[in-house]
């Protein structure tokens, strides 16, 4: 994974330091509240409900066991003994004192780690495929360009104050974990004829108010043009994105009001002026990135050891249950013969989605140095992966994960949701949104139940920002304020993965005591409609569309 | 509006010219973009010296012939929120623009560097202590992440030119 | 008009406060000042506004509150909220202690 050089050791101690001089210029009153919410929120420090919040990024997902365990560190010295992932790879600590936040930082940048542009309107955390570097169809690591993405964008003197929050997600596979449809800018990276790596340009995708899924501004830039590329776009977004109206301000709403057409033409021109500058990233300095990207020291297996391996884990699963209903949601498939991903599953029946306490992280970051030569992933999917353990030591890691409640195998199925932290937390909610997801978990405890439902995404936001990617939802839930009283929104169809589809509101919204049991009636329709067990919900839905779940839903009102 | 150059105060010789008012010879005023447009003709026929003040929705691509015999442009902050203005710093300076470039309105000392950085040469503030302020701004950070147009090099050009190493530290 | 408090949030930790009667700021609603006019409320909004520009708390505003037991309640949701602590974990926040 990547580590940083002397240059980005002085940049984050520097911008710590920084930091901290801001937050004295407040204490003193030097910095009004209106001077200084933009620059705390650009390095991620939000006052919430309770309490400030601090967002800490952790770049395209990827995380060594030192990291892990200093977040661990942080969660209890500053906080309450627990952190929260969230749906951008961040990791966020909900009740830091503004007193004591530059001396996070510092612990943080001595790990290597940063709260830079974890908030504000400015370029957000890269975020990426969290299974980069480990799946076998991989065209190429996105984390390279990610990484890229990352330095260029970090206190950017003309780009820290958009008219709106711009958010990248770059992938290297076809198949689409990281939603980049989903994003302002969404970069596919892919090989064009001639064997080289460039990326696919997506704009104006987006969630919130406002759902878009993103469109191709251009099919191929080289490698080497990437940047000058992003920065076009961004120089014409800064110029013509809509500054008059806060929810008019995105690009998305730019690309839509103006045609893509337009906003091609004019960020074609812009990219003409400035290819071939500056913004050529040198090849050493790709390959210098890439380098750290490359494969870890894998072991190999012949074909011989392999059969041993699966015979003793075909033993394994045939006498625990429980072992094999993990392996059966949460192990992958790896691009090394020998190894598998792990998914580790934020979701226990019951529990806060995100949620873990500093002791399960350092259990975490124990098992990511001694079975995941030493990294581990944090997805948008609010669950923790460790990308890369042999398959002879998957019973060990399970038992050692199940013994800290870190083994519930749910991954991709229907209690494995996204859930916002919602108005427990958050000051910009309407609604509720843990209660909810903790009450659709216990409802769909059963794992038989579970399975025969099969894969299922849930995605629950407590308010319109959709952080908790309900528009990408194939259920999606929207928490709302109805004179006073929390009631739910549902969307049905939504898909955030390579077929990007906005869910479709069902009708009227439900109140708190109703929405648990309208989320079952939207899964006993599909398992009565669907054509097989094979047939998903999102594709029995796509088949079928809202009516036959209209009418069970609203058939006796 | 006291002007300063590297934090220093200088003395201002220009003024805006009024919403009403039309520019008179010779007496280095600045014009909005739409009193210049207005007037064009006019100031390309004598050899007068004047500025523009532009707003965050003017376009800059519209001075492009003119750069050359427009002495000041002065580029509105209206909040410091609206980072427009650094934009049209950067293709002003990129359309060869070699004159004065000026930032007004609301900034705050947290974007003293990135004037710096997009060509700006001069800031008008009433802030006290400006000095102080700027070079804490200006000295905060020395690595950077992009090109900007100024002469500072980005990390991934600095970390392979020889010599370099020991200039993060 | 129904009866209202002010509250706010304090700079340096954070924390939820409640406008006491001698103006100082209490962590716990059960403290705060209880208005009933405009005219009261508009003072208290002012002596807490007063602490926004001394730089001790953020935020100032009046919220809706019903008097059950002879202490107020908020009577929206979200301000109930900021009285107790998240719903989902009663062992953290003012619930807590």
């Amino acid at each position: 994974m990547y580590r940083y050089d002397e240059f980005d050791h002085a940049f984050v101690r520097q911008r710590a330091n920084q930091f901290k001089g801001q937050v004295a210029r407040r204490l003193s009153g030097e910095l009004t509240e209106d001077e200084f919410k933009p620059l705390r929120l650009m390095n991620g420090l939000y006052l919430q409900l309770h309490a400030y919040m601090l967002r800490v990024t952790i770049p395209y997902g990827t995380m060594s066991s030192r990291q892990l365990r200093q977040l661990a560190i942080i969660g209890r010295k500053y906080d309450k003994g627990y952190g929260h992932f969230t749906t951008r790879q961040n990791i966020q600590f909900n009740w830091p004192k503004l007193e004591d936040v530059p001396q996070i930082l510092e612990d943080l940048a001595a790990v290597e780690m940063h709260a830079i542009q974890s908030s504000g309107n400015c370029i957000r955390n890269v975020t990426s495929d969290h299974y980069a570097g480990a799946i076998a169809t991989e065209v190429s690591d996105p984390r390279i360009h990610s990484e890229v993405i990352r330095q260029w964008s970090s206190l950017h003197p003309e780009f820290s104050f958009l008219p709106r929050k711009f958010k990248f997600a770059v992938t290297g596979d076809a198949t689409d974990r990281a939603a980049v449809k989903f994003h302002d800018i969404g970069i596919i990276i892919k090989k064009n004829d001639a064997g080289e790596v460039g990326g696919e340009i997506l704009v104006g995708g987006g969630m919130g108010r406002t759902p878009m899924i993103g469109k191709t501004i251009r099919d191929f830039v080289p490698e080497r043009d990437l940047l000058a590329y992003v920065e076009a776009i961004l120089r014409v977004y800064n110029l013509y994105g809509r500054r008059d109206n806060k929810y008019k301000a995105r690009i998305k709403i730019l690309v839509h009001e103006r045609g893509i057409e337009e906003i091609r033409e004019k960020v074609e021109a812009e990219f003409a002026q400035i290819q071939g500058s500056s913004l050529t990233v040198p090849q050493e300095e790709l390959d210098r990135i890439a380098a750290y990207f490359a494969d870890p020291d894998f072991e190999a297996f012949d074909a011989e050891a392999l059969e041993a391996i699966n015979r003793e884990l075909e033993v394994r699963k045939f006498e625990n249950r429980d072992f094999a209903a993990w392996m059966k949601t949460n192990v992958k498939p790896h691009k090394q013969a020998g190894y598998a991903i792990a998914d580790i599953t934020l979701k226990g029946i019951g529990e806060t989605a995100g949620d873990i306490t500093s002791d399960q992280m350092d259990v975490v970051a124990d098992l990511t140095e001694q079975f995941s030569l030493d990294e581990m992933r944090a997805s948008h999917e609010q669950n923790l992966i460790l990308p890369h353990v042999k398959q002879a030591d998957l019973f060990e890691l399970w038992s050692a994960l199940n013994s800290h409640g870190l083994g519930t195998p749910n991954s991709g199925l229907i209690t494995d949701m996204i859930v916002c932290p919602g108005m427990d937390y958050c000051a910009l909610a309407t609604a509720r949104s843990i209660p909810i997801g903790q009450e659709i978990s216990r409802r769909f405890a059963d794992l038989e139940r579970q399975y025969d439902i099969g894969g299922m995404k849930i995605k629950m936001s407590g308010c319109i920002n959709a952080c908790g990617h309900h528009h990408a939802g194939h259920i999606g839930i929207l928490g709302v304020d109805r004179r006073g009283e929390e009631v739910y929104q549902i969307t049905l169809g939504g898909s955030g993965d390579e077929t990007a589809s906005v869910g479709a509101r069902v009708g009227p919204a439900f109140t708190a005591d109703e929405v648990v049991d309208a989320i079952e009636t939207i899964v006993n329709t599909y398992l009565d409609l669907r054509e097989s067990p094979e047939e998903t919900f999102l594709s029995a839905y796509r088949r079928v569309g809202l009516d036959p779940f209209k009418e069970k839903l609203y058939a006796a009102a | 509006m006291p002007l300063h150059k590297n934090g220093v105060q200088i003395e201002d010789s220009w003024t805006y010219l009024g919403e009403e008012e039309s520019p008179t010879l010779g007496d280095r005023t600045i014009l909005s973009l739409d009193q210049w447009k207005q007037n064009r003709e006019q100031l390309l026929e004598g050899n007068h010296s004047y500025g523009i003040v532009l707003a965050p929705l003017d376009e800059v691509e519209e001075l492009r012939d003119d750069l050359d015999r427009i002495a000041v442009i002065a580029v509105t902050f209206p909040t410091f929120a609206n980072g427009t203005g650094f934009s049209q710093a950067q293709l002003l300076r990129r359309m060869g623009f070699k004159g004065e470039l000026r930032a007004r309105g609301h900034i705050i000392q947290d974007q003293y560097m990135y004037l710096d950085r997009c060509g700006f040469d001069t800031l008008e503030t009433d802030k006290e202590n400006v000095v102080e302020a700027w070079k804490e701004a200006l000295s905060e950070m020395t690595v950077f992440g992009q090109p900007s147009g100024d002469d500072r090099q980005p990390a991934y050009l600095a970390r392979h030119a020889k010599g370099n190493k020991a200039a993060a530290e | 008009m129904s009866a209202k408090i002010v509250t706010a949030y304090h700079l340096r930790d954070g924390d939820a406060v409640f406008l006491r009667e001698d103006t100082s700021w209490s962590k716990d609603v059960a403290e705060a000042a209880v208005v009933e006019t405009a005219e009261a409320e508009a003072a208290l909004l002012e002596t807490g506004q007063a602490d926004v520009t001394r730089n001790i708390v953020l935020d100032v505003y009046a919220v809706d509150v019903e008097i059950v037991d002879g202490t107020p309640k908020p009577t929206k949701f979200r301000e109930l909220l900021r009285c107790l602590g998240p719903s989902n974990r009663t062992d953290l926040g003012k619930q807590a202690a």
